[in-house]
């Protein structure tokens, strides 16, 4: 056994993991106090990881950058929370907000069209070709974290932790402040929630704004360490996002953190073995099942997504929908 | 206290017509509560109790017809401005946040209160349910169902409210806790807070009571001071039985 591309993959898988986990955040927020599958939050991603890749641009780039590279990075973040926390807001009110008692497939549909929206806008914008942060440029690949023969390009630390960071803010956000306890309450009994006095277009609107922020958050830390972006990556960090909040349980905030964490771990691990064990396999049985490559890695993410549906279709920690009388 | 020496009405409802949709629920309602005073707000089932209620705290607007809140016109003011006024609700089948706790739920009764009051009022329900203080970290979803009238009652008197409505608070309860239920009634009636409350029981209710509303498919068809209520032949026959 190669131990050392085993821990490899763990630390890759823990990188994407931590991003799925921002992007599923926000897909359960939402679902959370909605009970809406906001389809466009994927393409939210995108715009973060464009916004960031402005920034970076606008300060001078990766091989020149005219400030200090981690206050560079720190502004790309924000400049993506901010700007995409505020295209949440604009979805909720102008997309969603009027479908609210308007039968559940009416804002899905809505949410289709935001998504294709935002994909063309973007690519009127900026066109079809593929952009890089240049990250190796900007933090030498050989700067890391070694650990016996282990070693960790800075970078992917950096992104790591800057994922389970946010995910401990928005812990304490959700469970130690007003406004997480009024989120919670909003989810769960909207009418309730407002009979105590909470204004829930407002709740709703900060839901959408934090979630959407964390999803901005994701698109840079995916150009930083995940290669290029371009206008139509928001399927299928989405879909991934998505797949991870099932997995965790929709609409439990820790279920979208553990969910994130599996499916990059999955996805990972799947990359480094599906070619021996699919080889394996087929040299058993005489080439009665295919070989497949490391491209077919998502293979295996969907799998885990279907087996869910089947078998525990409310996720890991997410409880059985009790329908309130 | 008004001119004539009666309390002024904290609450007036004058010609409230509501509507779900295409249906009119509440036909041209007119009632009062005055400062203190604990009124009951009887009918059968769908006859628009909680409709009413809710037409009150602003969750439904009516659509035409005017509610007075302490001597201003809120019927177009949000459920927010309401509550800052001095209203509160133990809602129908209480509707507690389950998957939170006992001090959130009460928490979240105080939500439009000061930050500062907060550790005072807590310590006034928890003097009024002492359990709630013994519960106070389980979550609101796991209590038996006395308990959660109390968590219900005590999340609304968070809000330190100066006019109480309450949607069936016995509903539920077996015979005893039926009983503490209304002696808990009493006891923050006597602490001055004024009261509407909504009840099936009206033997029990209009005994406690000062006034009571009779509501049949949303209007009102009698009114009166609870003891003429109480022996008033229409009324018993239709809602007392006897
Ligand atoms: N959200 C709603 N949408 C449509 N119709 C409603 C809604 N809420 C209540 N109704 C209808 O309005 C009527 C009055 O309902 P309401 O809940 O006020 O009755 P109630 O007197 O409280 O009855 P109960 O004693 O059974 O609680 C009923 O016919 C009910 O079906
Ligand atoms: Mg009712």
């Amino acid at each position: 056994m190669d131990w050392d591309k085993l821990v490899q993959l763990i630390v890759n898988g823990l990188t994407l993991g931590g991003v799925y986990a921002l992007v599923a955040l926000g897909f359960s927020m939402v679902y959370g106090i909605l009970k809406l599958l906001n389809l466009a939050h994927g393409d939210v991603v995108m715009v973060g990881a464009f916004i960031g890749w402005g920034v970076l641009g606008w300060l001078g780039g990766a091989q020149d950058p005219a400030v200090a590279v981690w206050l560079l990075i720190t502004l790309m973040v924000l400049a993506a929370m901010v700007g995409c926390g505020f295209i949440g807001v604009a979805i909720e009110r102008f997309a969603y907000r009027p479908l609210r008692r308007a039968p559940r497939i009416a804002p899905l549909i809505s949410a289709l069209g935001v998504s294709f929206f935002i994909q063309n806008s973007v690519l009127l914008l900026f066109g079809a070709n593929f952009r890089s942060y240049e990250s190796f440029d900007l933090v030498d690949v050989g700067i890391g974290i070694s650990w016996g023969p282990l070693n960790v390009w800075i970078l992917r630390v950096v992104v790591f932790v800057s994922a389970l960071a946010m995910m401990l803010g928005l812990w304490l956000l959700v469970t130690r402040t007003k406004l997480g306890k009024a989120m919670r309450a909003t989810a769960f009994d909207r009418e309730a929630a407002a009979m105590m006095g909470i204004d829930v277009d407002r709740v709703i609107v900060r839901t959408f704004f934090i979630g959407s922020a964390l999803a901005g958050a994701a698109g840079v830390l995916i150009g930083l360490v995940f290669g290029s972006i371009n206008h139509f990556m928001g399927f299928g960090y989405g879909l991934k996002g998505f797949t991870a909040a099932v997995v965790g349980g929709i609409g439990s905030i820790p279920g979208a953190m553990l969910g994130g964490l599996l499916i990059g771990l999955a996805e990972a691990l799947s990359v480094g073995y599906i070619e021996d064990v699919t080889g394996r396999i087929a040299d058993l049985t005489g080439g009665r099942f295919p070989r497949l490559g490391s491209q077919f890695s998502d293979l295996v993410v969907f799998l885990i997504l279907i087996g869910f549906m089947l078998l525990r279709p409310q996720g890991i920690l997410g409880k059985r929908e009790v329908k309130k009388v | 206290m008004s001119a004539n020496g009666q309390p002024a009405p904290l609450l007036r409802l004058e010609g409230i017509n509501t509507y779900y949709g295409q249906m009119h629920i509440l036909q041209d309602v007119n009632l009062e509560v005055r400062e203190g005073e604990l009124v009951c707000l009887l009918g059968g089932n769908a006859s628009g109790k909680s409709t009413t209620l809710k037409t009150i705290l602003g969750i439904v607007e009516p659509r035409t017809g005017a509610v007075i809140l302490d001597g201003r016109d809120v019927t177009r003011d949000s459920t927010a401005k309401r509550i800052e006024r001095g209203l509160a609700i133990v809602p129908e089948n209480r509707r507690l946040f389950g998957p939170m706790t006992v001090l959130e739920n009460l928490e979240l009764g105080a939500y439009l209160r000061p930050r500062a009051d907060l550790q005072e009022d807590l310590e006034r329900v928890y003097s009024i349910f002492p359990l709630l203080y013994e519960r106070r970290k389980q979550l609101a979803g796991t209590l038996s169902g006395g308990e959660q009238q109390m968590v219900a009652m005590g999340r609304a008197l968070m809000a330190r409210p100066k006019l109480l409505l309450m949607d069936e608070p016995s509903m539920g309860l077996a015979p005893v806790l039926v009983e503490r239920s209304f002696e808990v009634i009493q006891e923050v009636h006597r602490a001055g807070v004024a009261m509407l409350v909504v009840e099936q029981n009206a033997n029990v209710s209009l005994s406690i009571a000062d006034r009571g509303y009779v509501l049949s498919t949303g209007r009102v068809v009698l009114e009166g001071k609870a003891s003429e209520l109480l022996t008033h032949d229409e009324l018993r026959k239709a809602y007392l039985g006897r």
